[in-house]
């Protein structure tokens, strides 16, 4: 990445989830001031921990944000999605269950060997789908159905039976918190992955060939970049992001269960990019706006919770405000907002000068 | 409205942030008149069109239009439409997989239905009283540029049309078929239609027009009599400068350099696209590819920078063998490659100038070694100033630029890697006569400092300027090579054309 780019583009790129995330803070706030506080408990292994619907939003959304940011690279690259993350993330839990169970006792050790693995066969799972995309050039949709459909098969042949447990202290420590800090560990992984991919991006030129691929890939090509390798490049950050959200949910529940581990979460995370103001069509685009989008739908998730509203209800409720969060950042409505912009900024510009004269 | 004019715009302004594109400027159009609108790029051409065609929104002025009681109100191209201002627009708008009748129909009709029989019948009575060679029921595809372009104008003229804009609609036809163009446009004028003439072509505005409107940064400098002004004080009037140095480059240094010894060398090269052919350039040469389009002249050059698949061939570079297949190889030999598609094949159009401008040596200089901001803002900078290019920042986007000017980023792109040979094909392509020269000039003084240089350009008189050597193709082959006292209008035109006609 090359530092700030457009100068006060940040603001405005990200103004849509903005908005909306202060809209929803608000809205909580005035319903119920206590919403966001936050307090020091004891869990029932003894630990202080933090509590809070806060906390609470912003542990249970680390996968969602974790994926996201991966969401958004093979988006950027290659104008498509990744249908399959949350089967391919079903099978990394399988792979993590299975050497943990095979190696015998759990030790730090042996969760390392685990998640090395993870990413392993998470990145060659995604690569599959990276060279549907990049070399056969098949829709990235298609070319990720296929996974979508047979992942969690794959995940159950993995285990062999339907929900292998995993009790250990460490897994504890992993999926919520470690003893003496009070916050939940996936809040650190989420940091951590931002991190990496931050460094990644300083040190490299992934944004810049991602762009251009993305928006142009023959003109990328005769400038001397490969777009084969880096839509590729693409799928495989995609897989890392995959394996740690596949521990991350592992370690929370303590089990996997090939059916459920992170269901759904591949249209969450499509959203997210798209609250996120990044264009699902390739090209430009922002990771803090995806991570800002996994937020806002966790906490739109948490809110409708809060505000006991029927979990068969949830997904209509969220439906109906996420219409209008994506409508408010269309092109139409961008560009109508900031022409209304310019003329209020002329109209006063204009009153300053007559008084002026 | 004065008897005769179906058209007047009276004081249009319109800015966009950063820039005043359009100035008080006044355009008037007469009944059956083909009135040439001329500037250069970034003068204010396609902002008064579109002003025109309701795609912007005036910020003020008047806009009256024969028929209309008082100013006209045009908030969308619908609106011009229905009060008789069409358009043709540069790129084909139509659908290719449908019939020419349909084409020339489709979207028209109020009802749901659609009597195929009546509108075969219109459309061939239509394209027979314009004299289009073209069948109703012919699908648009199997028709050449030449005539889809006109079964646009068929369709754009079949409305109530008073006023026919066309936006450039000769730069992809030949010469063949501009005449035919022109015929048609001759008729156009003689059944009253007004017609805006747009185009780059100077020789096409003297074959055609009536009068000729220049803009020049956003203004008007003043509508003319074609009689009333030679070709040079056109020029002139775009360029805001007298242009007597347009005929005097000086190309010396470069036929010095034919004999000296070669930077690159090919035999036997082919791509997927190109047949085998011998090719070779020396330090500091200018030479160029000439012939018809599809003559294959684009095709070596690509071979040449692996833009496409090469097949086969033995490449020299400074004399050692060289292994050059895929375009960053070539880079890293020191070659720079101007494409001939601007839009396609140059620019990264959602990013920025400056992200445009260092793309190549961003990814010569590799994956991992990214250059700081500052040295992207500097070099983005260094070559904005040089070049003169005409951006509000180097944070805009590219495609809100000019042609000219994103040709001239995608130039800036290829001389910051500073290569040892340039390859421009159409550099100045859709670009005005001012920027034309520039890129010229730039070419030459490249040379002189050593660098080679392949150049490729429809108009022969633009390479007799620049290029010391040309390499001439005809049917996909090299047919001949010209140098010296060759290096005239005359033996070029006959070598393109073949020995048959010398």
């Amino acid at each position: 990445m090359t530092g700030k780019r457009r100068k006060g583009g940040v603001l405005s790129d990200l103004m849509i989830p903005l908005i909306a995330i202060g809209i929803l803070i608000l809205f909580n706030l005035i319903r119920d001031p206590g919403f966001f506080s936050i307090s020091l408990s004891t869990n029932n292994s003894g630990n202080a921990v933090l509590t809070g619907n806060l906390i609470s939003i912003i542990d249970s959304a680390s996968e969602l944000a974790i994926i996201a940011m991966g969401m958004t690279l093979v988006t950027a690259a290659t104008g498509g999605q990744d249908i399959s993350v949350g089967a391919v993330g079903a099978i990394t839990g399988s792979v993590f269950v299975q050497v943990l169970k095979g190696s015998g006792d759990i030790t730090a050790g042996t969760v390392v060997l685990g998640f090395l693995a993870c990413c392993l066969v998470t990145v060659l799972f995604t690569s599959f789908n990276g060279v549907l995309v990049a070399f056969f050039r098949i829709q990235p949709m298609i070319a990720t159905l296929i996974l979508f459909s047979c992942g969690r098969s794959i995940a159950y042949w993995i285990t062999g039976s339907a929900t292998p447990q995993l009790e250990s202290p460490i897994i504890k420590a992993m999926g919520m918190t470690i003893p003496g800090i009070p916050v939940p560990t996936p809040i650190f992984m989420v940091i951590l992955v931002g991190l990496l991919l931050l460094l990644f991006f300083k040190t490299s030129n992934i944004r810049l060939y991602t762009e251009s691929v993305g928006i142009n890939q023959g003109a990328s090509r005769l400038n001397g970049i490969n777009p084969t390798l880096i839509k590729l490049l693409s799928f495989i950050v995609l897989g890392v992001c995959v394996a740690v959200a596949g521990v991350i949910s592992t370690c929370r529940l303590g089990q996997v269960s090939h059916k459920t581990l992170l269901i759904d979460i591949e249209m969450d995370a499509i959203l997210a990019v798209a609250i996120g103001g990044n264009s699902l069509g390739g090209g430009r685009f922002r990771l803090s706006g995806s991570i800002l989008g996994a937020y806002i739908i966790q906490m739109l998730t948490t809110t409708l919770y809060a505000m006991s509203v029927a979990p068969a209800n949830v997904k209509a409720y969220k439906a109906i405000v996420i219409i209008l969060i994506v409508v408010a950042g269309s092109p139409v409505i961008k560009t109508a907002l900031s022409s209304f912009w310019h003329r209020l900024k002329n109209n006063r510009a204009g009153a300053v000068s007559r008084e002026v004269n | 409205m004065q008897d005769g004019i179906v058209l007047t715009m009276r004081g249009i302004y319109k800015s966009f942030p950063g820039v005043r594109a359009l100035q008080n400027v006044d355009f008037t159009l007469r009944k059956g008149e083909i009135h040439a609108l001329m500037g250069e790029n970034g003068a204010g051409k396609s902002t008064l069109i579109k002003v025109l065609t309701g795609v912007y929104e005036k910020d003020a002025g008047e806009i009256r239009v024969e028929g209309q009681d008082g100013p006209a109100d045009i908030r969308s191209p619908q609106d011009a439409q229905n009060i008789g201002i069409s358009t043709v627009y540069q790129e084909i708008t139509l659908c290719p997989n449908l019939s020419v009748a349909e084409n020339m129909f489709i979207g028209r009709d109020k009802g749901v239905g659609v009597r195929w029989k009546d509108m075969e019948k219109k459309a061939g009575d239509l394209l027979k009283s314009l004299g289009i060679p073209a069948r109703p029921k012919q699908q648009l595809s199997s028709c050449s540029i030449a005539v889809q372009q006109m079964v646009a104008i068929a369709r754009a003229v079949d409305a109530d049309c008073k006023v026919l804009i066309l936006d450039e609609p000769t730069s992809s036809l030949d010469d063949k078929e501009v005449e035919m163009l022109f015929g048609l446009m001759r008729d156009l004028k003689s059944r009253g239609v007004g017609i805006i003439f747009v185009t780059h072509f100077l020789e096409q505005v003297y074959a055609v027009s009536d009068r000729i409107t220049v803009l020049r940064n956003g203004e008007l400098v003043g509508e003319f009599e074609v009689q009333s002004l030679p070709q040079v004080e056109l020029v002139s009037a775009m360029m805001g400068h007298a242009l007597a140095e347009l005929s005097d480059l000086d190309k010396q240094g470069s036929s010095d350099a034919l004999s000296g010894e070669a930077f690159y060398e090919a035999s036997g090269l082919s791509s997927a696209e190109a047949r085998p052919f011998d090719f070779r350039i020396a330090k500091g040469e200018v030479n160029g590819f000439t012939g018809l389009l599809g003559s294959g002249r684009s095709e070596s050059v690509r071979a040449i920078f692996a833009a496409d698949h090469v097949t086969g061939g033995h490449v020299k570079v400074n004399g050692k063998p060289v292994n050059i297949s895929k375009p960053v190889q070539a880079m890293k030999a020191g070659i720079g490659y101007l494409p001939e598609d601007r839009k396609r094949d140059g620019i990264i159009a959602d990013l920025s100038v400056r992200e445009n401008i260092i793309l190549a040596l961003q990814v010569m200089k590799g994956f991992f070694h990214p250059l700081s901001r500052k040295e992207e803002e500097a070099f983005a900078d260094e070559y904005i100033k040089t070049l003169e290019i005409k951006t509000a920042s180097q944070e805009t986007p590219i495609k809100s630029l000019s042609g000219g000017n994103q040709q001239k980023v995608i130039l800036a792109r290829w001389l910051l890697t500073h290569p040892q040979y340039l390859i421009l094909d159409e550099p100045t392509r859709g670009i005005d006569v001012g920027t034309k020269t520039e890129i010229q000039r730039l070419v030459l003084k490249l040379a002189e400092e050593g660098m080679s240089v392949t150049f490729i350009s429809s108009e022969i008189e633009e390479m007799l300027r620049t290029c010391s050597r040309l390499i001439v193709m005809r049917d996909r082959k090299i047919v001949g090579e010209l140098t010296g006292d060759q290096l005239n209008q005359d033996t070029v035109m006959k070598t393109i054309a073949g020995g048959e006609q010398a």
